[in-house]
């Protein structure tokens, strides 16, 4: 190999395309195509769960303390608000994470915004995930 | 340099804007818009597991002029980033990549998101 790279220009450029055939690698951010699935995968989800939650929103008697309570302690809403809750976090962080990497350019500020998207992230999810499991207990 | 009273590149002065490019736009800014909407429906849920008070003064502030104003622009974002969510998912097999059909695609989505926020608040009011 590194005898080939060394050679002349066209035993290199002969190298080099026949590694670049095919993508081999997890790609410049380390992912692959991962992320591109996730956000797939994740919008089929909403697509159901915020149908289904945007009819509940709808369908609901009304929107004092009892209603809600009432609403999201019904074990199978509660589930439903589980797996919107993780879906929309997961969608909306890669959507988020998109949006930082094509605008934000100052180095320092770019990797910042990343670590904040992040964390914001982690810490709304797991908010409403104690909230959600708090009310469907009961304590 | 002499251009011979030729346009200049990009031709701002001629320019028609596609509506393919608004709802691209569009569909980066509701996103980001219901990335923020997480932070109002997160806090919904924990203002309900924090009790009456807590729920009560949440309400109020999504009850409020603003509040109310954000609602509607919450569920047009979702509305529109679901419709055009779709369109998105049907251009990743390949399909309805000819100029008319995108055009046709992207007004069919507008007027979706439209309809759909309208029919929400109807059945809501």
């Amino acid at each position: 190999m590194v005898c080939l790279a060394r050679g002349s220009g066209f035993d290199r450029d002969f190298l080099v395309a026949a590694i670049v055939t095919r993508a081999t690698g997890p790609g410049p951010a380390n992912a692959g195509t991962g992320d591109w699935w996730g956000q797939r995968l994740s919008a089929i989800a909403l697509t159901l769960l915020g149908l289904w939650f945007t009819y509940s929103l709808v369908t609901m008697p009304g929107f004092d303390h009892a209603d809600a309570t009432a609403f999201i302690a019904s074990p199978w809403n509660a589930v439903g608000l589980l797996l919107l809750c993780v879906s929309l976090a997961y969608h909306s962080y890669l959507g988020v994470q998109v949006v930082i990497e094509d605008y934000v350019h100052a180095p320092g500020i770019h990797v910042a915004s990343l670590i904040a998207s992040r964390i914001a992230h982690a810490v709304l999810t797991l908010i409403a995930i104690f909230s959600i499991v708090k009310i469907g207990i009961g304590a | 340099m002499t251009n011979n009273g030729r346009p200049l590149s990009p031709h701002l002065s001629i320019y028609r804007w596609p509506i393919t490019m608004t709802l691209s736009i569009l569909h980066r800014v509701t996103g980001v818009g219901l990335s923020v909407g997480f932070i109002v429906w997160a806090l919904w849920l924990f203002g309900a597991a924090s009790g009456v008070e807590v729920y009560a003064g949440f309400m109020a502030i999504m009850g409020s002029i603003v509040g109310k104003i954000l609602l509607v622009g919450w569920s047009f974002a979702f509305f529109f980033h679901l419709s055009n969510g779709m369109r998105h998912l049907v251009w990743d097999t390949g399909r309805g990549f000819e100029i008319s059909q995108a055009n046709a695609s992207a007004w069919f989505v507008l007027l979706a998101a439209v309809a759909l926020t309208a029919i929400f608040w109807w059945l809501q009011s």
